[in-house]
């Protein structure tokens, strides 16, 4: 009986105080995290609000952009967006792949660690330092080297030669898709790799006892069971290239205008927002502009949701096996 | 040509093509580093620490835009990381197993992952037009919103790697939950957490896009919070679209000094890792 009465209940008093007042405040903490995600989607609609209720539904299918006239429409940014991304995706997905077996299946164990940092560190490297490296060092490489390649050989295919007409400006849509593949491949690579390594070791073995060899194992094995990963990992590297600002704003050349031919210039949602924000005069050119931004809200929004679902599946599936 | 001979082909491709892919990866690693090294160097001097940004044509230095850069960089992380433990000491301990914790970690995660530009609209909404005009305070803000998802997702992956039993001890010597945390998993979790706050700052000291029309930019120095402040990243935007040389070197030698810099930050957090949890996680 001793021990309890030895407990000062003043002192247990401020104990509790103390736990309900810091319990409070990290439920308010993870509170805020979501009221964040609600006030930037209301305050993007808010501000976007006057350019929807002035253009309607033609903000979204005109190319015009005409601040002296005020007509804006986000067509060629949309278009933009989605043209250099999904370009982007085409060059890093292979290679992603490529580097994430490598580093799951073929490196030496001493290997392994540099490599693996080294990728990962491409991923620290700020957007703004692509953006330059790609407008005074790769560019002027496209250009001279490899862009009137193109239009020689495959300027005159039917078809696909549309996509590779006109003089070879540098920047443009395919100097922009190039840096984007340059900066997701990290981000892929490293989701792919940490999927591959949730692939049971028993499941490996196995098929290498049947006599399987290497290419065998990853392409029927490993792939099949990490595919939902894969896929979550590409869709994380979308999200990425759908908002990347910096890098793009540089290579692009900020033409609003939606042409054939990925060699000339074009514009994205952010490279617009990021070019004209400061400079635009007028509430309906800032609010076009705002409204552009939640345009690429929704768009990342899904796309990134998507992606973390199918993670999370993974995660659970991984989970229940173990 | 039989059957195995063709597999063994098809295996020695694949292969090579996987490491050529590598290869390629980290081709663009080198050649990055390489030109910053290169067309950096030729601008680094001690000037460039002790100098304001000049005029175009004229001498200086980046002392205004570094400056700015680790006022707001600080500030930003000061506001980001405490809230941001506090949410993902949340997740980990109190609502763990809450079903509103689910949903929390789901928008974090796509918080983590948001365009940044995204993040200075908002800010722009919230700040600079009630305002009425830019300042460093609302570029501070912008990157603590991008700071804290990231310290809200590494403090709660640290503190889960507590072992049950430690904190069990605790408890049953009759304290608190919030003693146990403080004196107890904190203390454990230490250098995940420090690790998840370098990672924080080296992600937000390099954001351009978020400060654009927040903090924006100013030639001279500038204390005042309220008002708009030179910082690396929107300084090194801005000169390396001008035409003028001697702004040009300095872009890149600010691209140098912020890209050394963050880079460092990465490999020292690798490191607070791996020394205190040998074998640990990565």
């Amino acid at each position: 009986m001793n021990t309890v009465s030895a407990i000062d209940p003043r002192h247990a008093a401020q104990q509790r105080l103390r736990e309900r007042v810091f319990q409070a405040a990290t439920l308010i903490a993870a509170l805020l995290v979501l009221l964040l995600l609600g006030g930037v989607a209301c305050a993007l609609l808010i501000g976007a609000w006057p350019a929807f209720a002035h253009f309607k539904l033609s903000f979204l299918t005109r190319e015009i952009w005409n601040p002296v006239t005020e007509q804006f429409g986000a067509l060629a940014p949309v278009y933009g967006t989605l043209v250099t991304s999904f370009l982007a995706l085409l060059l890093a997905i292979p290679l992603s792949f490529g580097i994430a077996i490598f580093l799951t299946e073929l490196a030496p164990v001493w290997l392994k660690r540099p490599v693996g940092v080294a990728i990962e560190l491409l991923a620290a490297v700020p957007s703004i330092i692509y953006g330059i490296w790609g407008l005074f060092v790769l560019s002027p490489v496209l250009q001279r080297h490899v862009q009137p390649w193109l239009i020689e050989v495959l300027g005159p295919l039917p078809g696909i030669g549309r996509l590779f007409q006109g003089p070879p400006f540098g920047i443009g849509v395919l100097t922009a898709s190039f840096v984007l593949a340059i900066m997701v491949i990290p981000f892929i690579s490293a989701v792919m790799r940490d999927v591959f390594e949730t692939v049971p070791d028993v499941l490996k073995e196995s098929a290498y006892g049947l006599g399987a060899t290497t290419w065998e194992v990853i392409w029927q094995v490993v792939v099949p069971y990490a595919r939902t990963g894969m896929i979550g990992g590409i869709m994380l590297g979308l999200g990425r290239a759908l908002g990347e600002t910096m890098a793009v704003t540089f290579v692009i050349g900020n033409a609003h205008r939606i042409s054939s031919s990925l060699l000339a210039p074009g514009t994205t949602i952010s490279a617009s927002i990021a070019n004209e924000f400061t400079e635009a005069v007028g509430d309906l050119y800032t609010s076009s502009l705002i409204a552009l931004g939640a345009l690429l809200f929704l768009i990342t929004f899904s796309v990134i949701a998507a992606a973390r679902f199918m993670l999370l599946r993974l995660e659970r599936k991984a989970l229940s096996s173990v | 040509m039989s059957r195995r001979t063709l597999r063994k082909l098809i295996n020695v491709l694949a292969l090579t093509l996987s490491g050529l892919a590598t290869a390629i990866g980290l081709f663009f690693l080198g050649a990055i580093l390489w030109t910053l090294v290169h067309k950096g160097l030729a601008g680094l001097s001690p000037r460039l620490f002790t100098a304001m940004t000049p005029p175009p044509g004229g001498s200086g230095g980046l002392l205004n835009a570094i400056y700015g850069s680790a006022v707001m960089t600080a500030i930003g992380i000061l506001i980001g990381g405490p809230i941001g433990m506090l949410a993902g000491t949340y997740l980990a301990e109190y609502g763990r197993t809450a079903r509103i914790s689910a949903v929390i970690r789901f928008v974090n995660d796509v918080l983590l992952s948001a365009p940044s530009i995204i993040i200075g609209l908002f800010v722009y909404e919230v700040l600079v037009v009630p305002m009425g005009h830019f300042s460093a305070l609302a570029g501070a803000v912008a990157l603590a919103i991008i700071a804290m998802p990231v310290t809200v997702r590494t403090t709660e992956d640290m503190l889960n790697l507590v072992p049950q039993g430690m904190k069990d001890a605790s408890t049953a010597m009759g304290a608190y939950h919030w003693r146990t945390i403080m004196s107890v998993i904190y203390p454990a979790a230490r250098s995940g957490i420090v690790t998840g706050l370098l990672l924080a700052v080296a992600r937000i000291s390099g954001e351009t896009a978020p400060l654009l029309f927040t903090a924006l930019n100013d030639q001279f120095w500038s204390g005042n919070l309220a008002a708009p402040m030179a910082n690396l990243p929107v300084v090194i935007f801005q000169f390396a679209l001008s035409p003028y040389p001697n702004w040009q070197q300095l872009a890149w030698s600010g691209a140098l000094i912020i890209t050394a810099s963050i880079l460092l930050l990465s490999i020292a957090a690798r490191f607070v890792v791996s020394s205190l949890n040998p074998g640990g996680r990565r």
